[in-house]
């Protein structure tokens, strides 16, 4: 597993204090965040690929240091987001996934392999040549999860993924996240995805309010939000 | 399994034909030669001539006569605002020559758009615009913005009906500032968005 390292992190869009002072040391393999809306815990997955940078402190993934090896980062952490629709580039399903190889030096035929490969993995195999933009919510989250894999990076950092998805959209996709060997950090407002992980951030006002198992975790969550 | 979506027709791009199997770059460069022909001499034989060889061609290539029209249909509003302002000033064949030449030139876009597949189309840009990278073009960049132009005028389309629905629920349907407004701000998030999803997938970089 990689090891992701906050250290003194703070972060503010101008006057607003976003993040404030967190130290953490992620190295488990599943790592669930949680929080109300504006509690910062979003700004603090950006941070964990280079998205954004701390005003004041320091990330780093295994010893990189995302303000100054923000390339070397990105390949190693990818990043799914809630809108799978702003993460669709290309018109087809195939090709939206061949676009994340599009700077890779592999050969055509070993792209088209790997494309191929990543689509029977996330069960989109049947929409190679669909248009992307006309797949249910699910396939489309699915899209967005299999362009980011199909790149195989060594951690999976996951900002809401299934909010916009109904249930039996968001079981499925939270079914494949837990399948994935990837170190896996889920930021969710869905408690019940988080009780097999390992450990659960609790982010209140910008403040890592709580950090440990599940069951503690999620516990100090519930009495936070009342 | 995920539920799926009622039906979604695969893209056509895959049907193998001669025009399918011609080259990206040759098709990109008649193209252009065509456009310019198009634009260049708006008669009513040329725009007679040019909509046969649209219509031959798409024959060609096997597409069916939907597929040519869903390319079209995002183009009739703007022909028909410059056909009537043509009408005004020049008269109605003015309209005619016009208004048709700029649909015949996007079915004749959406032609090599439906029979090349987009990678493939990029690199043939990415090949183009290698000359310009010595005066600070980056040909990535330029292919990389032909691929976005393609894939967001869906984007564009669907909230464009998601705020005419809820301008008409909330009973202003002939609120200019009612569509104009929130089409704006959602389309700048969705930039903003689709700006950060690139990032995140190491385009930047």
């Amino acid at each position: 597993m990689a090891r992701i390292v906050l250290d003194g992190v703070s972060l503010a869009y101008g006057e607003r204090q976003v993040l404030r002072d967190v130290d953490a040391v992620l190295t488990e393999r599943r790592i669930g965040v949680v929080g109300a809306n504006g509690s910062g815990k979003s700004t603090l997955a950006r941070l964990l690929n280079g998205l954004v940078l701390p005003s004041r402190g320091r990330v780093s993934v295994d010893g990189l240091d995302t303000a100054r090896d923000g390339a070397a980062v990105r390949r190693r952490v990818g990043f799914v987001f809630t809108d799978p629709d702003a993460q669709i580039v290309m018109p087809t399903v195939a090709e939206d996934v061949a676009f994340s190889l599009r700077r890779s030096p592999l050969s055509r035929a070993e792209r088209a392999a790997r494309v191929a490969e990543a689509l029977e993995r996330c069960g989109l195999d049947g929409h190679a040549d669909h248009p992307a933009h006309l797949l249910s919510g699910g396939q489309k989250q699915l899209l967005a999860l299999t362009a980011v894999l199909v790149t195989e990076p060594d951690v999976l950092v996951c900002d809401e993924p299934t909010t916009l998805l109904d249930a039996r959209n968001a079981r499925r996709v939270a079914q494949l996240l837990a399948a994935l060997p990837q170190q896996l950090i889920m930021v969710t407002h869905h408690l019940d995805h988080l009780e097999s992980f390992d450990r659960v951030l609790v982010v209140d006002d910008g403040r890592l309010v709580a950090d440990g198992p599940p069951a503690a975790a999620l516990a100090a969550y519930r009495e936070l939000v009342g | 399994m995920t539920a799926g979506p009622p039906r979604v027709d695969r893209l056509p791009v895959r049907r193998p034909s001669p025009v399918h199997r011609t080259r990206p770059g040759v098709k990109l460069a008649l193209l252009a030669a065509f456009t310019a022909v198009v634009f260049g001499f708006t008669t009513l034989p040329v725009l007679g001539a040019a909509t046969a060889a649209v219509l031959g061609v798409a024959a060609l290539a096997r597409l069916r006569p939907r597929d040519l029209l869903r390319q079209v249909r995002p183009a009739l509003p703007f022909a028909a605002v410059v056909g009537a302002l043509q009408a005004w000033t020049n008269g109605p064949v003015a309209a005619v020559t016009v208004g048709g030449s700029l649909v015949v030139a996007v079915a004749a876009a959406g032609l090599v758009t439906l029979t090349t597949p987009t990678q493939d189309l990029l690199d043939s840009v990415v090949t183009a615009t290698r000359p310009l990278a010595r005066f600070g073009v980056d040909p990535e960049r330029v292919a990389l913005t032909l691929a976005l132009a393609v894939t967001s005028l869906p984007v564009l389309a669907r909230l464009a009906g998601e705020v005419r629905q809820a301008r008409m629920a909330r009973g202003a349907e002939r609120s200019v500032r009612a569509l104009a407004v929130p089409l704006v701000i959602r389309t700048v998030r969705h930039a903003d968005r689709l700006g950060e999803a690139l990032r995140a997938r190491g385009v930047d970089d």
